[in-house]
């Protein structure tokens, strides 16, 4: 069997090996590439720069479940990193209770790298609530009501962070970070209903569907994915997880672009020989 | 003078210089705090429109201290009373920045209400001028979505007409889909080969049109597997959809005429956690080896896992969602695919009963309105005349 | 009348849920079914809990093939219930109180404590688990594409340079290379954003008719019911 059509026929358990390699490789001996920031990050780290200090909170929505965990935490913590630096208080919250551990386990990476934060003031963590389209009407209706206890059970009334916030009106922004659909539950009832502004941040596998709502304006910002994340992080100046996973996702993608190539390439020119065969085939045939 | 006198009168104009300077510098330090932030202006406040009452709208310009003002403007106070002349109590407070808010606390309808906003700082405030009266109100119609029931109108009198032709018997026409014309045909490769079929009918809850269209789907499935006297597994991600689909299967049995072949345990519940899911399910793909492997429904980030360990399998592939970031996925690893409305229009199709091909050409005349509204408007705005497009605000300009 | 009242049930149902997005006064029917909806979805969680055991347990019974695994299925879920129901009933902190501490007692109650907390099985086996069946995407999506992206016709071809490019626009490698980043953007925002929108509309049309049909139940076949 020649080259192309071994390449035609190559058992998949040899391109896991490559991409598997791809990925390691880079963590291992970095190539430190350039992360170069795009519009739709731009437009949400602008966002959040024009939230005034100390003023209204941010809702930030940790709507992902372990299984997303690599691709989404780096964005949120990049975001909280923003607020928390920008003395925006923060209000977490989350709608998955396999992400009740997850939004806890962010907020409190944040706080401690904020010693002057405190909770109760600067942020507050306020647990899972289980029927989303319900706990997003409810807080456009009250937000004490829905939420009269903080995650861990101390009352809404003795947070500070909360007295005098009664609906979205209060709220500066919705930040969701989730590998469903849910954003779109925020822009339906948040800024649809309510008008509160609304910003995600999604896995790379949904991002392009999150692109018409950007278009419109439904979204103030996106981020898509490990990218999105990275370039966030570039934008506050702190390099995380996403910057160092960027290399990674660079050589992957050039993995699969090399890949696609051969395979045309294989593809061609079996077929020409196969077409020449034919040809060949039925010359003989004919002459017979 | 004398030089002594001199130096003594230059010493007294300094001391004196020093305390008016002292004097002032504490002057500008100590007012400030006694004086009062510049008030809120302009407070308007109105029925929240489009409600069902209970409701009062505020909206007023922000103090002029609020936002790189002298003043340090912490937050606003409503005030609310019955009399114009007060008492008034304070119904909630706002942070700065916050030039809107509606009144929701105990609002009676058909009541007059007087407001007041306070601008505070920390040490002071200052009452707005009071604006009112108004009254909160019961609306019985939502005029904000008045085009939207117009549009829902427009959509249910094409769907009905185009129903009450079908019939009437007249014959409409239905382009081919691949992917449902392929059914029969995949399904029946498994009796062939002696191996179950495996229908996944997508994680979400029953609550989504794509698992009711799915469900459909399932429906004539089990009928066609009953038929051929084939296993069908049916592994669930809601419990809801489990019992919907458990009768839908048990149905499709008794249609055959083949109820004692309907195995309960072959439609079951997995878990409703989305990557332990595709774990089981890619387990009962390599175990069971299915000959044909359906997945239709709404699908997120695991669909490709699925296809993909599905194809290793060697199974026949057929997948239908409405979720259109897993098209592509579904597309690359699976022989055929129901792409977004396809989905929906597979009962129809399937079962060719008049009434349900009757909504797919309603269906259809309506995507043309939309395609002829979207093309009018995309020329006429081009073309400078914004006419057509202020034709979408005109029932709310009556109406209003 | 098995099969008209739950017609009824769902034409009065839908109309109402139609009706209270124009009459404001009747968005309590909204929030009360939304409210009914979650109480459902919480009690169908034992109708699923029901089956699962049922399932494996007769697989075990019967000695069905691979039932060793059934009941791995059936421990782990035991364990992960008990771990979750001690651990938020602080069950081996009052325990713990109870021993000497130091004791052989103390010892035991501490390392069964270790071994049931649910935070801790959740942080060490559950995301490292998920995380990795989610990560078998850029395995598949590798060998996938190889298969998949052929430049068979021109659209394919189309198809294949559109994905290119994104895929280089979208890693950094790919702002060294003149107008890849320019044309990644447009891509995603032009036709990209065309195409869903038209597919949305399209799938957002099929919703409502189905939903009518629903309504109207001349869609039945998700109630069981055959015309």
């Amino acid at each position: 069997m020649n080259f192309w059509r071994f390449l035609l026929k190559m058992d998949r358990r040899i391109i896991f090996v490559l991409v598997g390699l791809a990925v390691a490789t880079p963590l291992v001996v970095p190539l430190n590439l350039p992360v170069r920031v795009t519009e739709p990050v731009r437009r949400l780290y602008r966002a959040i720069n024009e939230i005034p200090s100390n003023s209204k909170p941010v809702i930030i929505s940790v709507d992902y479940d372990p299984s997303t965990v690599p691709e989404l935490r780096p964005m949120t913590l990049a975001v909280l990193r923003h607020c928390f630096r920008r003395k925006i208080p923060v209000i977490v919250i989350t709608m998955l209770p396999a992400g009740a551990g997850l939004a806890r386990d962010a907020m409190e990476t944040v706080a401690s790298e904020f010693p002057g934060s405190s909770y109760g003031k600067d942020f507050v963590y306020m647990g899972y609530k289980p029927g989303a389209s319900l706990v997003m009407v409810g807080i456009g209706q009250d937000f004490q009501g829905t939420y009269p206890a903080d995650g861990f059970g101390k009352p809404s009334a003795e947070l500070d962070i909360l007295k005098g916030l009664h609906n979205y009106d209060d709220i500066a922004m919705v930040l969701d970070f989730t590998g469903s659909s849910i954003y779109e539950s925020w822009i339906m009832f948040a800024y649809q209903k309510y008008g509160c502004k609304v910003g995600a941040g999604v896995t790379a596998v949904m991002a392009s569907d999150a692109y018409p709502y950007l278009n419109t304006g439904q979204l103030v910002g996106l981020l898509g994915g490990l990218s999105g994340a990275a370039e966030y992080e570039q934008l506050i100046n702190w390099p995380g997880n996403a910057t160092i996973g960027m290399d990674a996702q660079s050589v992957v993608h050039i993995l699969i672009i090399v890949l696609i190539l051969l395979g045309n390439i294989a593809y061609f020119v079996t077929r020409k020989k196969h077409g020449a065969a034919q040809v060949a085939g039925q010359g003989q045939k004919g002459s017979s | 003078m004398s030089f002594a006198g001199a130096r003594l009168l230059h010493i007294s104009l300094c001391v004196l210089a020093g305390s008016l300077v002292l004097c002032g510098q504490a002057l500008c330090q100590s007012a400030p705090p006694d004086t009062p932030p510049s008030p809120a202006t302009d407070l308007v406040v109105k029925d929240t429109p489009d409600d069902d009452g209970g409701s009062v709208t505020l909206s007023w310009s922000l103090s002029a201290d609020d936002k790189g003002g002298a003043k340090d403007v912490l937050s606003y106070e409503i005030r609310r009373s019955k009399s114009p002349d007060g008492p008034f109590t304070t119904i909630k407070k706002v942070l700065k920045g916050t030039s809107s808010t509606t009144d929701e606390k105990k609002v009676e309808n058909n009541v007059d209400y007087y407001y007041q906003v306070v601008t505070k700082d920390a040490s002071s405030e200052t009452p707005s001028a009071v604006a009112g009266p108004v009254r909160a109100h019961v609306q019985w119609f939502n005029l904000g979505r008045l085009n939207t029931l117009l549009i829902t109108i427009l959509y249910t009198a094409l769907l009905l007409y185009f129903i009450s032709r079908a019939k009437k018997g007249e014959k409409l026409f239905v382009r081919r889909i691949a992917g449902l014309d392929a059914l029969d045909e995949a399904v029946g490769c498994a009796p062939e080969m002696g191996k179950p079929a495996l229908y996944v009918p997508g994680i979400s809850t029953i609550s989504d049109v794509a698992t009711i269209a799915s469900v459909n789907i399932l429906s004539g499935v089990a009928r066609t597997v009953a038929d051929y006297d084939t296993r069908l597994i049916v592994p669930n991600f809601d419990p809801i959809v489990m019992t919907v689909a458990q009768e839908v299967v048990r149905e499709g049995y008794m249609a055959a005429g083949k109820p004692e072949a309907y195995r309960e345990e072959d439609v079951f519940y997995v878990t409703s956690s989305q990557f332990p899911f595709v774990a089981a399910v890619d387990g009962i793909m390599v175990r069971e080896r299915p000959a044909t492997n359906l997945f239709i429904g709404m699908f997120f980030a695991e669909s490709l896992i699925l296809a993909e360990t599905g194809a290793s399998t060697g199974a026949i592939q057929i997948a239908g969602t409405d979720a259109i970031a897993q098209l592509p996925f579904f597309i690359a690893a699976c022989d055929y695919t129901l792409i977004g409305e396809e989905l929906y229009a597979a009962s129809a199709y399937l079962s060719r009963a008049p009434l349900l091909l009757g909504s797919l050409k309603g269906q259809d005349w309506m995507k043309m309105f939309l395609i002829g509204c979207i093309f009018i408007g995309l020329v006429t705005l081009n073309v400078g005349f914004a006419g057509f497009k202020s034709l979408f605000d005109l029932p709310l300009t009556i109406f209003r | 009348m098995r099969r008209q009242v739950p017609l009824v049930i769902c034409f009065v149902a839908g109309v109402l849920m139609l009706a209270q997005s124009f009459v404001p006064p009747l968005n309590w029917f909204y929030t009360n079914a939304l409210a009914w909806a979650r109480i459902i979805s919480c009690i169908a969680v034992f109708i699923g809990l029901i089956s699962l055991v049922r399932l494996h347990a007769t697989k075990v019974r019967r000695r069905a093939a691979d039932w060793k695994f059934s009941i791995i299925t059936l421990l782990a879920l035991l364990y992960m219930m008990l771990a979750g129901l001690l651990t938020r009933y602080g069950v081996f902190v009052k325990l713990h109180g109870q021993c000497v501490p130091g004791s052989m007692g103390d010892k035991i109650v501490t390392g069964f404590q270790n071994a049931f907390n649910f935070q801790d099985i959740f942080l060490n086996i559950q995301i490292p688990v998920q995380a990795t069946m989610f990560s078998l995407l850029a395995f598949y999506i590798a060998s996938a594409a190889f298969r998949a992206f052929r430049a068979r016709t021109f659209e394919a071809t189309l198809l294949l340079v559109a994905a290119t490019i994104v895929m280089l626009g979208r890693v950094p490698v790919g702002h060294y290379i003149w107008g890849v980043p320019q044309a990644t953007a447009w891509i995603l925002d032009v036709p990209n954003t065309a195409a869903k929108r038209g597919i949305m509309i399209g799938i957002g049309l099929g919703m409502t008719s189905t939903a009518l049909k629903i309504m109207l139940g001349i869609e039945r076949t998700y109630l069981g019911i055959k015309d």
